[in-house]
């Protein structure tokens, strides 16, 4: 291996890491709402979420270089207000990764929400409970094999991340290359194919690590109460 | 504990219009399914809102829909015991019972430390366990538990016996007496004339989503159309026979002998007695099988095509019994009318 490749090993981890981390409180959030509340726009903010998972990775990475990209509008207000620049910088890879998988995240959340029995929440309600406390100790502990479900579809998703990310934040070795694209630019150079083939397995080891990881967390934190 | 309601609520067809103030002890709502039971206390308890109307517990208002006041259910300090016992599935039985201790600030409502609770319910040895391990009566004695131990000023239960066969029923049945002896009051609802007679202290019977009646069970419960019919004698048991199994017990309706109860003299006995298991006589029946008589008055006459109830006044004690309305007639019975009261069977909810 060299220090490219682990470079880009290395690389992957944090963004996928960081995407996963970062998408999940308002993944959380967003698949309350659609869970569990009526309210105007809710068809409006469901298509919106699923957007990513339908359109071709290269639309959604153009979409966010003109949004988030140096002059875009918001990332020219991130910069000038947080100084958080997402353009050709790994956080940028960190945030496709996250729009890539956030639909894959809110379906697997929303729907171990739904199958967590409301007449338990009232419940807890009728024994003074505040509804942020039912939340936090009925609702979220009952759905937590779906919350763990989902964020592993994320860091796959993320694990993989091609498209979105070599369109929004370019190929640069040490910032922006992450697995795939490093995968990619090995076999486009003579020889290259050792290098790729090497790459090749460690992106499948690591998947079937967090797949079994998962299983075993989720069988730890009583999966016996759901079935996801 | 006083509870005076006053709501009204629609949905779809179902109209439920209530008004009626619970006394201390055990309040039983008591009809048909469908009569609004369940919307009644759900309204009480905060789970639905009502369209209109009025909720004070002991001078605090929950809902007054004119005063734009909303209590919402987590801070009404209503405990709820379900039909479904509803535990929390990923807690043990310890973490059940204590949950809604982190929230009441203990002030006023129920007394009772988790130790004294436990005993009461008899749950000492379940507390390690899981909700999915439980037998359905002792899940139903956890959610009493858990209820009780979050201080409510009031108790709702809804059918919590209804899920339950009879050996489970009969298993949870004196631990509910034993709260209403604890000074909870409890709001109770049911449509077994059984749970009622042997619980209660006042009734409210619920027809079509209006209150028909309101009052001491003793007096309602002979009333009530929701039932086959029946009426309830409290007596004292006066002696055991051992050689024929017999308990003879007084009542103010005059003696009565029953197969032995297992209740020492002394005791207090609900009597439940079906309408059709009560015959009536002019004359003093002699030489019949039946073993009680009771001699009173028609008090009323209620004829509901062939049939008729027929209430009477036996010294105070009020017997229900229903006849053809043609044997009304053959007797020519009237309110005043002496009768004889053949009681074919008895059956008991100890009190």
């Amino acid at each position: 291996m060299t220090a490219e490749e682990w470079t880009a090993v290395r690389l992957s981890l944090l963004v996928a890491v960081t995407a996963t981390a970062a998408s999940l409180p308002p993944g959380i959030a967003i698949a309350w709402l659609l869970a569990r509340r009526q309210f105007w726009g809710k068809g409006l903010l469901d298509t919106v979420v699923h957007l990513p998972l339908i359109m071709p990775p290269v639309v959604t990475g153009y979409l966010l270089l003109i949004l988030f990209g140096k002059r875009g509008p918001i990332g020219q207000f991130l910069d000038q207000t947080f100084g958080i620049v997402f353009a050709f910088r790994w956080t940028g890879a960190a945030l496709a990764c996250a729009v890539m998988g956030f639909p894959l995240m809110v379906r697997a959340i929303r729907l171990s929400i739904e199958a967590v029995d409301t007449r338990l929440e009232s419940a807890a309600g009728t024994l003074g409970a505040h509804p942020l406390w039912v939340f936090a100790t009925i609702t979220l502990p009952l759905c937590l094999p779906g919350m763990i479900a989902g964020a592993i579809l994320s860091f796959a998703k993320a694990m993989g991340e091609f498209g979105a990310t070599i369109t929004f934040v370019s190929n640069i070795p040490g910032e922006t290359q992450t697995l795939p694209s490093a995968i990619y630019t090995l076999t486009q150079v003579p020889g290259g194919d050792a290098g790729a083939l090497r790459l090749t397995a460690i992106s499948i080891a690591i998947s079937m690590l967090a797949l079994l990881g998962s299983e075993m967390l989720a069988r730890r934190i009583g999966g016996r109460h759901l079935a996801v | 504990m006083s509870l005076d309601i006053d709501v009204e609520h629609a949905r779809g067809t179902f109209r439920l219009a209530a008004k009626f103030a619970a006394q201390p002890g055990v309040t039983a709502l008591f009809g048909r399914s469908g009569s609004g039971k369940s919307s009644l206390v759900d309204i009480v308890a905060g789970l639905i809102r009502p369209q209109r109307g009025r909720i004070v517990i002991d001078g605090t208002t929950l809902v007054d829909t004119e005063r734009g006041v909303f209590v919402p259910k987590h801070r009404r300090r209503v405990g709820y015991v379900f039909q479904d016992s509803r535990l929390f599935p990923h807690l043990s039985v310890r973490q059940n019972l204590l949950y809604g201790r982190w929230f009441s600030r203990g002030d006023g409502g129920v007394a009772g430390d988790f130790g004294s609770i436990v005993e009461l319910l008899g749950i000492g040895s379940l507390t390690e366990r899981r909700p999915d391990s439980l037998s359905g009566g002792e899940k139903q004695r956890v959610a009493i538990g858990r209820a009780l131990l979050a201080h409510p000023r009031l108790l709702l239960m809804d059918e919590p016996l209804a899920s339950l066969d009879e050996a489970r029923r009969a298993e949870i049945l004196p631990y509910i007496e034993r709260l209403r002896d604890f000074g909870v009051p409890i709001l109770y609802v049911s449509h077994s004339v059984a749970e009622v007679a042997r619980l209660a202290t006042t009734v409210v019977i619920l027809s079509e989503g209006t209150v028909t009646a309101v009052g001491p069970v003793l007096d309602i419960l002979p009333l009530a159309e929701a039932t086959d019919g029946g009426s309830v004698v409290e007596a004292v048991v006066t002696q055991h026979d051992d050689a024929f199994q017999l308990t003879t017990l007084a009542s103010l309706a005059g003696e009565l002998q029953v197969p032995r109860l297992a209740a020492a003299p002394g005791a207090t006995v609900r009597a439940y007695i079906r309408s059709r298991d009560v015959m009536l006589s002019l004359q003093p029946p002699q030489e019949i099988s039946a073993l009680n008589v009771l001699s009173g008055k028609v008090s009323r006459i209620t004829e509901n095509g062939a049939q008729a109830d027929v209430l009477l006044d036996c010294n105070g004690a009020t017997v229900a019994a229903r006849l053809t309305t043609k044997s009304v007639q053959r007797l020519a019975l009237a309110p005043g009318r002496p009768v004889f009261a053949v009681i074919k069977s008895v059956s008991f909810e100890r009190s």
